[in-house]
């Protein structure tokens, strides 16, 4: 992978508590799993950084082989990687996204 | 065969599931990206296998795609996942 494109990964997942790799943006996502993380983030009243992978062909490429996994949405807390959208829909049924969150110190709003 | 069924084929022997169910979702996504007019582009996988305890979800996905990892390169354009153990799994009906 581009080392440009793995710095620019590790600087955004940094500087952000929860970021979104997706298709589309947070407000027009392009693909129906992109836009169910959205919602559920949305939801839970999370402030997010979405980063539309559509945009830049190197970006779309690199996150797969950085976070070695190989479908969009990908969604990373803190810096580390949580899951797509399965992983996400499963822990929020279950409630422990909101317990990750709240953990790792992002600001979840009450239910 | 088709890609339904070397799913199947490959996923059996991999992890000798309990339950494996593999739904063609294409006919969902007809016209989007990634579709194709023959379909078999969008699929969900439910499989249930003992091989999937002790391991993070993260760790079950990984396991499940990179045993599918030329169907993903390739046609696969999405592929919906649930992985459990026996234990996991909420009795049917």
């Amino acid at each position: 992978m581009d080392a440009t494109v793995s710095e620019r990964i590790k600087g955004d997942i940094t500087s952000n508590d929860v970021v979104l790799y997706m298709k589309g943006s947070p407000v027009f996502p392009q693909c129906g799993f992109s836009a169910a993380v959205v919602q559920v983030l949305t939801h839970l009243g999370v402030k997010f950084k979405g980063i539309d992978i559509l945009q830049d062909p190197s970006l779309r490429q690199g996150i797969k082989e950085f976070s070695q996994w190989p479908t969009i949405p990908q969604l990373y807390v803190k810096g580390e990687f949580v899951g797509g959208c399965d992983i996400v829909r499963e822990m929020f049924d279950s409630g422990e996204l909101q317990q990750l969150l709240t953990d790792k110190g992002v600001t979840v709003k009450a239910a | 065969m088709t890609v339904a069924e070397t799913m199947r084929r490959k996923l059996t022997e991999t992890f000798r599931p309990t339950r494996l169910e593999i739904v063609d979702d294409s006919h969902k996504h007809a016209g989007h990206a990634g579709a194709r007019p023959e379909g078999e582009t969008h699929f969900s996988v439910e499989i249930v296998a003992a091989a999937f305890a002790g391991k993070t979800r993260v760790e079950r996905q990984r396991l499940v795609y990179s045993v599918l990892a030329a169907e993903l390169s390739d046609r696969v354009h999405a592929l919906a996942l649930q992985t459990r153990t026996p234990a996991e799994d909420p009795p049917r009906g």
